[in-house]
């Protein structure tokens, strides 16, 4: 009766809204015959667009390797923008089928936003960034120093607690939206830009001379960063999250998109059950059973993702680091497939 | 005892002309300019604060401006000589956006075609001898939105959608204005009514409405639309980010809107209720035909100025993230590829100019129709 | 009981269609109970969202610690202070903009009206031209000139330009001395208040024997003495108490003296030259409500132009003033919630917005904000009105 009277009165809206999506994810997908992924509004090696509308980055990737995995198609992905206070009511609201927005995992939002993280796709830290010309080589030499940083975010209070807990003078400057914020410190406003490190990277090549800026080495928090869908549709939930292991899972076992014809012949019985040559893990999950081989075929494993997108081949130069696979000195580590 | 005249003038004598000092140019000046020690010192203070103000802004402007390059690089002092002028290849470069916002390139003949019929159908409105006045009223009140809607939102008739979310630049502007404007101005008519209505829980609640919209900042009315509106409706509806704000920018202007309606209405005299009364008409009908005719006609130049006020206002929608003109300009600060000393200056005079000529010709076109009007009256 | 035809009463059966008491008495119960169902909807929608988004409701939050820090405060002012606290902070800093900006608009305002009407034509035209440009450019637009554009472009802290080595400009703000007050200082501002109730008592004295005798009284030279003069000998007499604390430049930024941060200076020019446009048109119309016989009449008894505005024209230009001028004042105090353009943190920016953002509690918070607006408005609106109401007893 509601919904009606709302019909009725809106008629002219309906062009203009979105339906809330029921829990059967997947089906609807597959019935629309393109997934909706939410992304930032431009986060250069994460989702961004090029002038020609084209999204690249390592949030888009994963986007695409779901696709690839449903419709054996990366390209039938539609990716919608959304805003950091947007972001999570899109997904609620079943305006999009999952959020890969660099989000930071936290016990509030997995509780009681109705949400679901699926994995940890990007390790990620607060940092600071400071001209090299004020010399500077720690965090804790930033006394009385002015900060820029981005109003209504972890960010901010992260920032407070880190100068209250050294017992370090400091102003702080907060805008509301991040380019404003990266306007203001290019500027000069303040001396420190402070935000998570891989979008300090990002935003650097934002800056008039990026070169003549530095990343200090201190990390103040905990972001893991991960894809996110609603809570309530389990089947949706684990397509998402094991179509992140499987990337992981290929580069470990070495499969990449140069690889993957050698694979596919291997005699390896870890790489057989990736590559779906033997086993029907893929069928379990409501795929088919090359779903690995169309996300590596089409889009790459992780290692390929990461380096292509903000790793040393792209301009963002991020190391792994934290990234890295467990047996290389990092804490990506996926469950097996089997 | 007569004596003679030596000289007896016959005719008039020529008048001579004033003193050099008090005619022609020199003779205003000294009026008008220096006619006292202080209106000199005031008058050499003010032709030094033009000197100072119009001199750079015009060697900025043209003299100095770079008027073709491909990027940051063609506008720099290395490149472009000492004295650095406004870096018009960026406002070239940033156009598109800052016109139509993200909107596909592909369909900005869309947007182009909206613009075009909205002014075919506006001007001859403005012009009052042009003919088929009603006609034209009903076609860009009542027509020229649901044609315009169609034609930007698209999904039907075989037109692409286009999510209000890539809309941006002065489209955006000026459908937030021009709804503003369409959506209050009737809804402004009911709340002026009901203001003075005779039934005291109705003028009690127009009153209520009216005094609490221009009581608060446009901004929080943005805010409480953005975030507030959404957790009133039921949990499946998701409206528009757009539409939201257009929502609350209708009901906020709605409230002026009222108030200058009400003016016109208390500027029509008791006789012609009585005389509606008289011929046995009803309230709407007395309404509708005697009286908001003439109170309507009344405060057109009010309703301009309301108008222009609502087009200024329209800049506040940057700050809920959609972007307007001016968020757009913000957004193109942004860009490392432009950024040079004279990028801001360059992005400010060409936004400052566009808004400008919006509303200084509207302030103009207010003036004259109250000449026009106030002459027909006297 | 009067015994009424039985063909009335049909009729009247009948007419209470058309009877225009019992008519509005429907209507309005329609109204009110659409109104009610409409109130009951959003409130049962809003307790739903609210629980399905987990979003604690009530007043509670304002003794939760804010955890973000403010860059400008007029009270004490630390991260682990309550959302009250912030909620104070950002009110003061509103006030702070809003009365200053009155106070500068209001005299840049006069200034620019008079000068439309003077007989310079220049000045006059430069007044038009003033006024014609800042009214048709939108206020956000110039918020943001004078920050990006002109505050912005301010050299760095190290290069801040400065005055007598004791006033810096840099992109960091403007950095003044701070008077610093030792002891034997209280006596010198006690000295000087009452200088000023003195200076206050004497105007009132002076004016009514001016209406009894016609004799004036040199009140110029009196208040400057009184006002300047006597703190001067106070300040001899205590061994000059008061001095100044130089901002230095110290590791990033200026170390004492007070800061007045770029956003509020960028918030300060921006509102009052904003709004002086408006009041400049306001006191011009004004001053034009005046009959021209009045100002002749002054200049027939001898008054220089000067005297004979503010003695004449002024004052009753005035009555004209004033109504249109509180709107002015109210408008100017609604925009200074654009601040959260640029981050300056006033009550808009901090509340509506840090901690909106931080506690999501959307309606309590927008709630109290539009109630704060809507106090400033009325207690401005009631001000002007005793005012004004002064105003108009003075015509007799």
């Amino acid at each position: 009766m509601k919904s009606v009277m709302c019909r009725l009165a809106f008629a002219a809206i309906i062009a203009l809204t979105a339906q809330a999506a029921s829990a059967q994810t997947l089906k609807t997908v597959k019935e629309r015959g393109t997934l909706i992924c939410g992304v930032s509004q431009g986060l250069p090696g994460f989702s961004n667009p090029d002038d020609k509308g084209n999204w690249t980055g390592l949030d888009v990737d994963l986007c695409r390797a779901i696709a690839a995995a449903i419709f054996n198609d990366a390209k039938k992905v539609k990716f919608t923008p959304l805003s950091a206070k947007d972001r999570f009511t899109a997904l609620q609201s079943g305006e999009i089928d999952v959020l890969s927005r660099n989000s930071t995992w936290t016990s509030s939002r997995d509780s009681s936003l109705g949400l679901n993280f699926a994995a940890v796709s990007y390790y990620d830290g607060q940092g600071f960034m400071v001209r090299k010309s004020l010399k500077l080589n720690s965090a804790l030499e930033l006394t009385g120093a002015s900060v820029c940083t981005q109003t209504g975010t972890t960010t901010e209070l992260n920032l407070a607690d880190f100068f209250r807990a050294h017992k370090m003078k400091y102003e702080v400057i907060a805008f509301a939206t991040a380019d404003e914020t990266v306007k203001a410190y290019d500027g000069g406003r303040c001396d420190v830009f402070t935000s998570d490190v891989s979008q300090l990277y990002a935003e650097k090549l934002k800056l008039t001379n990026a070169n003549d800026h530095a990343i200090l080495p201190e990390v103040i928090s905990k972001e893991p960063l991960g894809p996110v869908v609603r809570h309530g549709d389990d089947q949706w939930f684990d397509i998402v999250k094991w179509t992140h292991y499987a990337m992981i899972n290929a580069e470990e076992l070495g499969v990449s998109t140069k690889t993957l014809d050698e694979a596919l012949k291997s005699a390896k019985p870890d790489v057989k059950r990736l590559v779906g040559t033997e086993g029907n893990y893929g069928e379990q999950l409501g795929l088919t059973k090359d779903w690995v081989v169309r996300i590596i075929k089409q889009v790459g494993n992780y290692g390929e993702t990461f380096d292509r997108n903000v790793g040393p081949g792209s301009r963002l130069g991020i190391a792994r680091g934290l990234n890295n696979l467990w047996n290389n000195g990092g804490i990506q580590y996926a469950p097996p497939i089997r | 005892m007569t004596q003679h005249a030596a000289f007896v003038r016959a005719a008039m004598a020529k008048p001579e002309p004033p003193p050099v000092a008090s005619r022609g140019v020199i003779g205003w000046a000294r009026g008008n300019l220096f006619n006292n020690w202080l209106n000199a010192a005031l008058t050499l203070l003010s032709l030094f604060l033009i000197w100072t103000v119009v001199t750079p802004l015009v060697r900025f402007l043209l003299v100095d401006a770079v008027w073709q390059g491909a990027g940051r690089a063609d506008c720099l002092p290395e490149k472009a000589g000492d004295a650095i002028g406004a870096c018009w290849p960026f406002i070239g470069a940033k156009f598109a956006q800052l016109i139509y916002g993200f909107y596909p390139w592909h369909l900005h003949w869309r947007v182009d075609l909206t613009f075009a019929l909205g002014a075919m159908l506006l001007v001859p409105l403005m012009i009052p001898r042009a003919p088929f006045k009603t006609l034209n009223t009903i076609l860009l009140f009542g027509l020229f939105p649901v044609l315009a809607f169609f034609l930007l939102v698209g999904g039907n008739f075989g037109l692409e959608h286009v999510e209000t979310r890539s809309w941006g630049g002065l489209l955006v502007t000026l459908v937030v204005a021009v709804t503003g404007i369409v959506a209050s101005l009737p809804l402004g008519i009911l709340l002026a009514l009901g203001r003075r209505s005779h039934m005291p829980v109705v003028r009690a609640l127009c009153v209520a409405f009216i005094e609490f919209w221009r009581g608060v900042p446009l901004i929080t009315v943005l805010f409480f639309a953005t975030y507030m509106l959404p957790l009133f409706l039921p949990n499946s509806w998701t409206i528009d980010a757009l539409l939201r704000v257009l929502v609350g920018v209708a009901l906020f202007s709605a409230a002026y809107m009222a108030e200058v309606v009400r003016g016109g209405l208390q500027a029509i005299p008791r006789g012609q209720f009585e005389a509606a009364s008289a011929l046995g008409l009803g309230y709407w009908k007395t309404m509708g035909f005697v009286v908001l005719p003439q109170a309507l006609r009344l405060v057109i130049p009010g309703i301009v100025n309301n108008f222009i006020g609502l087009f200024k206002d329209t800049t506040l929608v940057l700050i809920v993230s959609i972007f307007d003109l001016l968020g757009q300009l913000r957004a193109a600060f942004a860009d490392p590829n432009w950024a040079t000393p004279s990028m801001l200056f360059t992005g400010f005079a060409f936004a400052g100019i566009v808004y400008f000529l919006f509303c200084f010709s509207m302030s103009r076109y207010s003036l004259f129709i109250e000449r026009h009007l106030g002459g027909g009256r006297r | 009981m009067t015994v009424e035809p039985l063909g009335r009463a049909t009729r009247s059966r009948y007419a209470a269609v058309y009877d225009p008491k019992l008519r509005s008495i429907f209507y309005q119960s329609i109204l009110l109970a659409i109104l009610a169902w409409l109130a009951f909807e959003f409130a049962l929608n809003a307790k739903a969202n609210l629980q399905a988004q987990n979003i604690a409701t009530g007043f509670g939050f304002f003794d939760n610690t804010a955890g973000f820090g403010v860059n400008q405060s007029l009270i004490a002012y630390q991260e682990s202070d309550s959302y009250g606290r912030v909620f104070l902070v950002g009110l003061l800093n509103t006030l702070l903009v809003s009365a200053l900006g009155i106070a500068l608009a209001t005299v840049i305002g006069f200034l620019v009206g008079i000068g439309r009407l003077s007989g310079n034509w220049l000045i006059a035209r430069l007044a038009g031209g003033y006024v014609e440009l800042i009214r048709n450019l939108p206020l956000l637009f110039q918020i943001l000139f004078w920050y990006l554009a002109v505050l912005g472009a301010l050299p760095p802290p190290r290069a801040a330009m400065s005055v007598f080595d004791e006033i810096f400009l840099s992109n960091r703000g403007i950095v003044v001395p701070r008077p610093l007050f030792a002891e034997g200082a209280g006596v010198v501002l006690a000295v000087l208040a009452a200088g000023i109730a003195a200076t206050i008592a004497l105007c009132f004295w002076a004016r009514r024997r001016q209406e009894k005798t016609g004799r004036q009284f040199p009140v110029g030279r009196t208040a400057a003495g009184l006002i300047l003069g006597l703190p001067l000998i106070a300040l001899a007499a205590t061994g000059f108490p008061i001095g100044f604390e130089s901002p230095q430049l110290r590791g990033f930024n200026f170390v004492g003296g007070i800061t007045m941060i770029p956003e509020f200076v960028a918030l300060l020019i921006a509102l009052s030259t904003y709004t002086a446009a408006f009041i400049a048109e306001i006191v011009r119309a004004g001053i034009l409500a005046v009959p021209r016989g009045q100002s002749e009449a002054a200049y027939s008894l001898g008054l220089k132009p000067g005297r004979s505005m503010r003695l004449v024209v002024i004052p009753q230009a005035m009555r004209v003033i004033i109504p249109p001028l509180t709107s002015q004042f109210l408008n100017l105090t609604k925009n200074s919630s654009l601040a959260v353009g640029i981050g300056y943190p006033d009550l808009f920016a901090v509340f509506a917005g840090t901690t909106l953002n931080q506690t999501g509690q959307a309606i309590e918070i927008l709630a109290i904000t539009m109630a704060v607006y809507l106090f400033i408005s009325l207690v401005t609106s009631l001000l002007m009105n005793w005012y004004n109401a002064r105003l108009q007893l003075a015509e007799r």
